[in-house]
């Protein structure tokens, strides 16, 4: 029985776009409807295959955006500069036009609204694309769990789902931290994430909070590098980290 | 041959022999990890290697240099689809390290400072396809790429290839590892794209 269930999940399905919705000039949430989608976790991902019309193919790992929802899965596309996939999926992919996805993939980087402990979320730039879900995942399900959001982004324009986050949520504290441009009217500098950032805005290491931090490889290594040394337990911090190293 | 996207051509068509399918070049070196980078102290550092009867070998940092090393140059690649032509490392084959040993093992569980574990066939970390490896690129091995030492086993997706490596366990029965237990492929072969059970 459990090998039926483990080929079901990775087996590649038909997904056509239903919707999507621009978050930023370069980054784009696309719906798909996914006939016999089997449902996932928040935080996990899915494997997107493009095929092109001589055969040749192409294929990424994008986290979901959503927890389960029937038969409908929802990304958040960054465009990557000559990224095949990404300028494909953010540009002249259309409504109605078919993908193929498999999944949902990886169990390590996901939350269960029926985990107790406090929650730190940490998102680089398209990092917050996971820990999005984990937070519709927590309204979903109707828990209190606490949660805080620590989000860092170059400028106020490149915020994704700002209209969603506007909206306070009992219980979820959100952090903005902006490393080139600040809104208009926010008093201070430019600034990257670092050790005050986190000694005020994360939970005390005393709290027990499991961490989830997602982002550039850079950025994930300083802010987990940072809890660590604020004593937090190297075991309930799990990262997912992307893009080039610094060397 | 899957569903046609409509509109889509794709470019990275290097047909470079080199590359297995569904890879592409990556000119950087990605770092992926499920944990925050452990800061392995080598003054501390210690590598084991137990047989299947509990005999236990191991070796100081100052031992592990001792050894004879080699400097393989091998491709790498990683699941997530990125491979790295011709990198240069310096190392000690696992040869070295297990070779005498007195055992009837056939599988190898690959232990790391931090708690990651990765199963292996023992038969494909001998003859000369890996190494425990201290140099990248005629430098130290920096912590987010394993440092100070990390299993090296090219012709296997790079998850086998463990970070801040610390044992090698010899035993008579094969149990996944780490990504092994939540659905990655058991033995990771990147030319038959076994990147998860069941492919």
């Amino acid at each position: 029985m459990a090998r039926t269930a483990v080929s079901g999940r990775l087996a590649w399905r038909v997904a056509r776009l239903a919707e999507f919705r621009d978050e930023t000039p370069t980054a784009r949430t696309l719906v798909f409807d996914l006939p016999g989608w089997p449902g996932h976790l928040a935080g996990q991902h899915v494997d997107v295959r493009l095929t092109a019309a001589d055969g040749y193919r192409a294929q990424r790992s994008y986290s979901l955006a959503t927890p389960a929802n029937g038969d409908r899965v929802e990304l958040t596309v960054q465009r990557v500069a000559d990224g095949e996939v990404s300028e494909h999926l953010t540009g002249p992919y259309a409504i109605g036009d078919p993908v193929e996805i498999r999944g949902p993939i990886g169990g390590w980087f996901a939350w269960r609204p029926t985990n107790p402990e406090p929650v730190l979320l940490i998102a680089g730039g398209s990092g917050i694309v996971p820990l999005m879900s984990m937070i519709r995942a927590r309204r979903a399900a109707g828990v209190r769990t606490p949660f805080k959001l620590i989000y860092s982004l170059r400028t106020p324009a490149e915020q994704y789902y700002a209209d969603e986050l506007r909206t306070p949520v009992a219980g979820l504290d959100i952090t903005y931290v902006y490393t080139r441009e600040l809104p208009e009217g926010r008093p201070g500098i430019p600034r990257r994430i670092d050790v005050a950032t986190l000694n005020t805005a994360a939970w005390p290491a005393e709290f027990g909070a499991t961490a989830f931090i997602c982002g550039p490889t850079a950025f994930v290594e300083t802010a987990a590098d940072i809890l660590l040394a604020l004593g937090h337990d190297p075991h309930r911090i799990r990262t997912e980290r992307f893009g080039p190293s610094r060397d | 041959m899957g569903v046609v996207t409509p509109g889509f051509q794709g470019r990275a068509r290097s047909g470079d022999p080199r590359l297995p399918p569904g890879q592409y070049l990556a000119e950087d070196f990605p770092v992926l990890s499920a944990g925050p980078t452990p800061r392995v102290r080598t003054e501390t550092w210690e590598f084991a290697v137990t047989t299947e009867k509990g005999d236990k070998h191991t070796w100081s940092w100052a031992e592990l240099l001792a050894l004879p090393s080699e400097k393989p140059t091998v491709d790498i690649h990683c699941v997530t689809q990125w491979s790295k032509l011709d990198t240069r490392w310096r190392g000690v084959a696992v040869d070295t390290l297990v070779g005498g040993l007195d055992t009837e093992a056939d599988y190898v569980m690959v232990h790391s400072y931090g708690g990651y574990t990765t199963n292996l066939p023992l038969a494909d970390l001998l003859d000369g396809q890996a190494w425990i490896a201290y140099e990248y690129d005629g430098k130290p091995l920096t912590p987010e790429h394993g440092g100070p030492a990390r299993l090296l086993v090219p012709h296997l997706y790079f998850w086998k290839s463990a970070k801040w490596v610390r044992g090698l366990e010899l035993k008579t029965r094969d149990e996944p590892g780490f990504w092994e237990n939540v659905g990655y492929h058991d033995y990771g072969d990147p030319w038959r794209e076994q990147r998860y059970q069941g492919d």
